[in-house]
């Protein structure tokens, strides 16, 4: 018994994501009538991990020495830990995409992951996800006795709980057979999968000059840039930004599409957003019928006035 | 070097996703198949590295029964060498990486390559299970991957940046652009479509069919309410809409 989840940091801290999981484990371990370990790899110090208590976690089990982007390692130090679980949680980051497989696999335990909402059955486990590019929602159940869950980001509240949690330490000498020499990261930059608002423009812009007021735009309401996929295949932007159906997955709570056609590749990716705002010169856009606000003008008249009306609200 | 690449068969971006009925399966009438991009990616490098190192060999592998030969001889118009497809309806991530692994367990390859995932039903996991099965490294969202030797520099994707990882061949990596450029891909030419109509597509029986996890029904997401149109002249209206109706600033 008890549930198990991992609680991702970055250089030492924790993000909303991490805490979305430790909810969601949280509520897991409510049906379950047990509690919650998370685990932490890597360097994180005991203020920042006592922060997992008041998402519900009982106990935080810490081992340093493990590198996120050692599959194995982190997979084996997991696992080490995994034998009275029933269940294990994960958020949908980079590493744990490259840990919950393995893991399933390590320990025979059915995976689930783009999961939305909280079970609806423990016995077998049973959840919904997303599936086809959020084209549609898939009721999908476990064969194993246990499960290992990745929660989409966004999609399940945070729960506060108030409570607090004790800290252990752990030694652990997993290590699998890659070095990881170094990240390059920008400091400050807001992840687009886990963003609460996304500022994403399109070929309607005309070229890479002219994303200074999307960027404006962006850092006004504390978002998240993204682009189109022709804007980053002819350079305008990083291929970072983006996002659609063969891109990275947006779940915001509102997306503003600017200079954007909308085009069902676009949407597939996109559309699981709560609220999006399209912004473009031809009221025939597609953009438009997947909308919940659109202004019908030209970008280079809307957003700089855009910026102009939120400084006075912000 | 030895090169096996897994192709999924998953309908074209543009398809409209329908399901039976009872919203218990994909309903892929109509529906065009296409190599998954993400795999496109990793072919496409594959093919580049074989090209460098002047040998060795690129074999596709699909799990999946008859109708995902279309795809496969695609693949193989690209400039694969040959295919194997074991032959089984693929229904979950890990009965495809099980059967994956044992194929490769008899049939070692020095580089095994997936898309991060498959744009249908987006599980994300065959190359991490396959990895584990087969006690190897993993590095997924990999847009750098460059070998010296048996000696290889790569590059993942994380959050609001890349990771570098240095490992030894063998290992499993999950692609997406990056890995090599859109404008790098491959369109088949007819001599390459010519070839593959003579290349071995050979196909293999399961040996466990094990399944972990079951899709029991599939909906769509509820549609979405009419668009609220602002005036352009009075974009003051908007953003008091997204403050106060929607809450969302
Ligand atoms: C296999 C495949 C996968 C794909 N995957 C993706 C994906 O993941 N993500 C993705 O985005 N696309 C994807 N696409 C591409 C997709 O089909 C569209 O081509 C693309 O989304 C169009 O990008 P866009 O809207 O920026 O450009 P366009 O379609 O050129 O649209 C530009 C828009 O800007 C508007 N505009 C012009 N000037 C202004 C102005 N001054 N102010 C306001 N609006 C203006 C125009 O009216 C138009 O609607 C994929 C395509 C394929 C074939």
């Amino acid at each position: 018994m008890g549930v198990l989840v991992y609680t991702e940091s970055w250089n030492g801290s924790f993000r909303k994501s991490t805490f979305e999981a430790v909810s969601y484990a949280n509520e897991t371990a409510k049906l379950l009538g047990t509690e919650v370990t998370a685990i932490s790899l890597g360097k994180v110090n005991d203020s920042e991990l006592s922060k997992l208590g008041n998402y519900g976690a009982s106990k935080v089990v810490s081992i340093e020495a493990v590198k996120k982007g050692d599959s194995q390692g982190c997979t084996n130090a997991i696992a080490d830990l995994a034998n009275d679980a029933s269940a294990i949680i994960f958020s949908n980051t980079y590493t744990a995409k490259m840990i919950a497989p393995r893991l399933s696999a390590k320990l025979k335990i059915g995976a689930i992951n783009n999961v939305v909402e909280i079970a609806s059955n423990i016995s077998p486990f049973t959840v919904k996800r997303k599936a086809f590019s959020t084209k549609a929602i898939e009721t999908t159940k476990v064969n194993s006795k246990k499960v290992i869950l990745s929660i989409s980001p966004n999609s399940f509240r945070l729960i506060e709980t108030g409570g607090s949690c004790i800290i252990e330490s752990v030694e652990s000498t997993e290590k699998g057979d890659v070095t990881i020499e170094g990240q390059e990261t920008l400091s400050g930059k807001i992840s687009i999968s886990e963003a609460e608002i996304v500022v994403s423009a399109g070929r309607g812009l005309k070229g890479p000059e002219n994303w200074g007021m999307i960027e404006e735009l962006a850092e006004i309401l504390g978002g998240a840039t993204a682009c189109s996929k022709p804007v980053s295949d002819i350079g305008w932007r990083p291929h970072s930004e983006h996002v659609g159906q063969t891109g990275k997955a947006v779940t915001a709570n509102l997306y503003i599409a600017i200079g954007i056609s909308g085009a069902i590749q676009h949407l597939a990716g996109v559309n699981s957003s709560k609220i999006m705002v399209a912004i473009n010169t031809d009221p025939e856009a597609p953009f438009f019928k997947a909308a919940d606000y659109g202004i019908i003008g030209d970008a280079f008249e809307v957003v700089p006035k855009m910026i102009e009306e939120i400084k006075k609200i912000t | 070097m030895n090169i096996v690449v897994c192709i999924s068969s998953v309908p074209d971006t543009t398809s409209k996703i329908n399901f039976t009925e009872n919203g218990s399966n994909f309903d892929s009438s109509g529906v065009q198949f296409v190599i998954n991009p993400y795999d496109e990616f990793g072919l496409t490098k594959a093919m580049m590295l074989k090209e460098v190192s002047g040998g060795g060999k690129v074999t596709i592998i699909t799990v999946g029964d008859a109708t995902v030969e279309p795809v496969m001889r695609k693949a193989l118009a690209i400039g694969a060498d040959e295919a194997i497809r074991i032959n089984m309806t693929a229904t979950d991530s890990y009965s495809t990486a099980t059967e994956i692994s044992n194929y490769l367990k008899s049939n070692p390859a020095d580089l095994i390559i997936t898309g991060k995932e498959s744009i249908d039903y987006n599980g994300g996991a065959v190359g991490g299970m396959i990895a584990e099965m087969m006690k190897l490294p993993f590095i997924n969202a990999c847009i750098g991957l460059e070998v010296n030797g048996s000696k290889t520099k790569l590059i993942r994707e994380i959050e609001g940046g890349k990771e570098n990882i240095l490992a030894n061949l063998p290992f499993v990596i999950g692609g997406q652009k990056g890995l090599v450029q859109e404008s790098e891909l491959r369109i088949p030419n007819m001599r390459g479509i010519m070839q593959a109509r003579s290349k071995p597509l050979n196909i293999i029986e399961p040996t466990a069919n094990e399944s972990m996890t079951e899709s029991l029904n599939f909906k769509k997401p509820a549609e979405k309410g009419s668009c609220k149109l602002v005036d352009s002249n009075d974009v003051a209206k908007l953003v008091s809409l997204l403050q106060n109706e929607a809450k969302v600033i």
